[in-house]
């Protein structure tokens, strides 16, 4: 049955219709929950909201079932260090996408060094599991409710997140001579 | 009881009541990792009860290195993630960047990077085909696609100078035009390949104990397809059509005329089957932007962003000084974050890119197929035999460079 419905929208018309739901959906979305959204970004053909970090999981679980979005597949999750002297210093970017309408959005968390802590999603989305753990990992943003909260890329016993900005690109001292 | 006393703390042991259960660690040196993947298997005889993938081996920072790095200096760097399938890498990275600049690229430009990006496509899967034969016991498909794919990078080459890291793509169009008697050789190969095609079936689809070792083995339903986001043939696997050169064309792949193969089995052979499958569709994309080339140029108009000919150079002063600035301070990006989408030959390739005004951004990350395939490996190999992890991981076709990063 998915591929049924898939078939009928192969001309180019989705690349359109996808252009322009997102920004009604959002609209919406903030009509009928304002307190959820923080601010909207719309730029180069996409959409943001920024949302509370205490509401993420509200947001996402809405958002995942929501007839009229659906947006059921978390295409990625990362970190970002805005400067050392920015405040709030850290954003994470949930890349949401609709499986069956095809459209696109972008969930923001914006965290302050001092309380970098934000909900998982994990008990939404599995695929979230190892892209929080990359997070963790690079940036020290730490996912509360996550199942298995470890170190992915870097080795357990290293010192620092290695993508912050205050970060040296060759990092301190050779990892070995430790 | 004594064994659980010498394993290393991270191996978890599940307890049973029949104490069989072995741990063991496969790679990261293992052949069939397809580079260094370990895993650790919680083994109960021969079953597989527990998959704990440990990855980082090939992490070489290539995030943090963009960020010091010029956005046309970043190119180079993507072809190292997955390099099996460097010019969609490239693509990726260039076409967000060209969206922060809001650049038009010509026509021919936009024709030749789907006729190398499709051709790439098919390497990827010839590399994809051959190891996973090789797997599983069937060492004569591996000289087989070698053979075809050598024919690949030979045209690679011709275009761009490089056969695994060609960085043919610029922000704002192509490295340079295609070579003469470039068309005529790769018609060649686009003539002889269906032949090849029915090769492989002959060599693999009918026998009938690869069809034992990957038939029912690693299901994964549509549903939980989508909660662990894999994506690509993985996702086609499960019966989802979903294809990103459908759902959110770029580069124009919504004026050619393909098929997006799926199998609803969400198995192993199945995604043998839209692998195999979308070799063919990816030769008839790669005929028709072939017939498509019409003269033309293959750099946007824009002085600023794009390096001038080498001619030019030489006649016009403002090419001179352009040419300077771009190589000496680079060329600003608007500020703003754009996520950019392609279907690479393993699925979504998605490329996040924030800049802050300057000549250098201020973030890039990658979301690799490979990397989020993996993470559902637990979930697909659990319940099978040990033996078939090795076709599971086949079947997932992932490169290491591009999970690592």
């Amino acid at each position: 049955m998915e591929s049924g419905s898939e078939q009928t929208q192969a001309s180019p018309e989705p690349s359109q219709s996808s252009e322009q739901a997102p920004s009604q959906l959002v609209t919406a979305l903030q009509r009928e929950h304002p307190e959820w959204i923080s601010d909207i970004i719309n730029a180069f053909g996409e959409i943001t909201i920024v949302v509370p970090r205490e509401l993420i999981v509200t947001v996402c679980s809405f958002l995942k079932g929501w007839p009229e979005g659906r947006f059921d597949f978390l295409a990625d999750l990362c970190g970002v260090d805005r400067g050392v002297e920015e405040e709030p210093r850290f954003e994470v970017n949930y890349h949401l996408f609709s499986t069956s309408k095809h459209h696109r959005i972008r969930i923001k968390v914006l965290l302050t060094e001092e309380d970098i802590h934000v909900q998982s999603v994990t008990s939404i989305w599995r695929t979230a599991n190892w892209h929080e753990r990359e997070t963790y990992d690079l940036f020290g943003v730490i996912f509360d409710g996550h199942p298995d909260l470890r170190r992915i890329l870097l080795p357990e016993d290293w010192q620092g997140y290695a993508l912050r900005k205050d970060f040296p690109l060759r990092g301190y001292e050779p990892y070995s001579l430790k | 009881m004594s064994t659980a006393a010498n394993i290393p703390p991270q191996f978890e042991v599940v307890d049973r009541p029949l104490d069989t259960q072995m741990t063991i660690s496969m790679g990261p040196q293992h052949p069939s990792t397809h580079g260094v993947l370990r895993l650790e298997l919680v083994l109960d005889g021969e079953m597989v009860v527990k998959t704990t993938p440990d990855i980082g081996y090939l992490h070489t920072g290539m995030e943090k290195l963009f960020e010091y790095k010029k956005y046309q200096q970043g190119i180079v760097i993507t072809d190292r993630m997955d390099y099996l399938n460097p010019l969609g890498n490239n693509l990726a990275y260039v076409m967000a960047a060209e969206k922060l600049l809001g650049l038009e690229i010509p026509e021919r430009a936009q024709t030749i990077r789907v006729l190398t990006c499709e051709l790439q496509r098919i390497a990827s899967h010839l590399v994809w085909l051959g190891t996973h034969a090789l797997d599983l016991g069937a060492m004569t498909v591996f000289f087989y696609c070698f053979r075809e794919r050598e024919k690949i990078l030979n045209l690679i080459e011709a275009a761009s100078g490089g056969r695994l890291t060609p960085s043919y793509f610029r922000i704002g169009g192509l490295m340079m035009d295609l070579p003469a008697g470039f068309e005529h050789r790769c018609k060649q190969f686009l003539d002889d390949f269906p032949r090849a095609i029915g090769e492989f079936h002959t060599l693999l689809s009918g026998n009938r104990i690869f069809q034992k070792r990957t038939q029912g083995i690693g299901r994964i339903s549509a549903e939980n397809a989508i909660d662990w986001g894999l994506s690509g043939p993985c996702l086609r696997g499960s019966g989802v059509n979903l294809d990103i050169r459908r759902a959110n064309p770029y580069t124009g792949y919504e004026k050619y005329d393909f098929e997006v193969p799926t199998e609803p089995d969400g198995d192993v052979w199945a995604r043998y089957m839209v692998r195999m499958r979308e070799l063919k569709e990816s030769h008839s994309i790669s005929t028709q932007a072939l017939s498509r080339l019409k003269p033309g140029p293959v750099k946007a108009d824009a002085p600023k962003v794009v390096l001038p000919d080498r001619e030019a150079m030489k006649k016009h002063m403002d090419a001179l000084i352009h040419h300077f600035l771009i190589i000496a301070e680079g060329f600003n990006v608007p500020a703003g974050e754009v996520y950019h989408p392609i279907e690479a030959s393993k699925g979504e390739l998605g490329v996040y890119m924030k800049s802050d005004g300057g000549p250098k951004p201020s973030r890039v990350h990658f979301r690799g197929p490979s990397f989020v395939n993996l993470s559902a490996l637990p979930d697909l190999a659990s319940g099978e035999m040990v033996a078939d992890v090795v076709a599971i991981i086949g079947s997932l076709d992932i490169v290491l460079g591009e999970i690592d990063r």
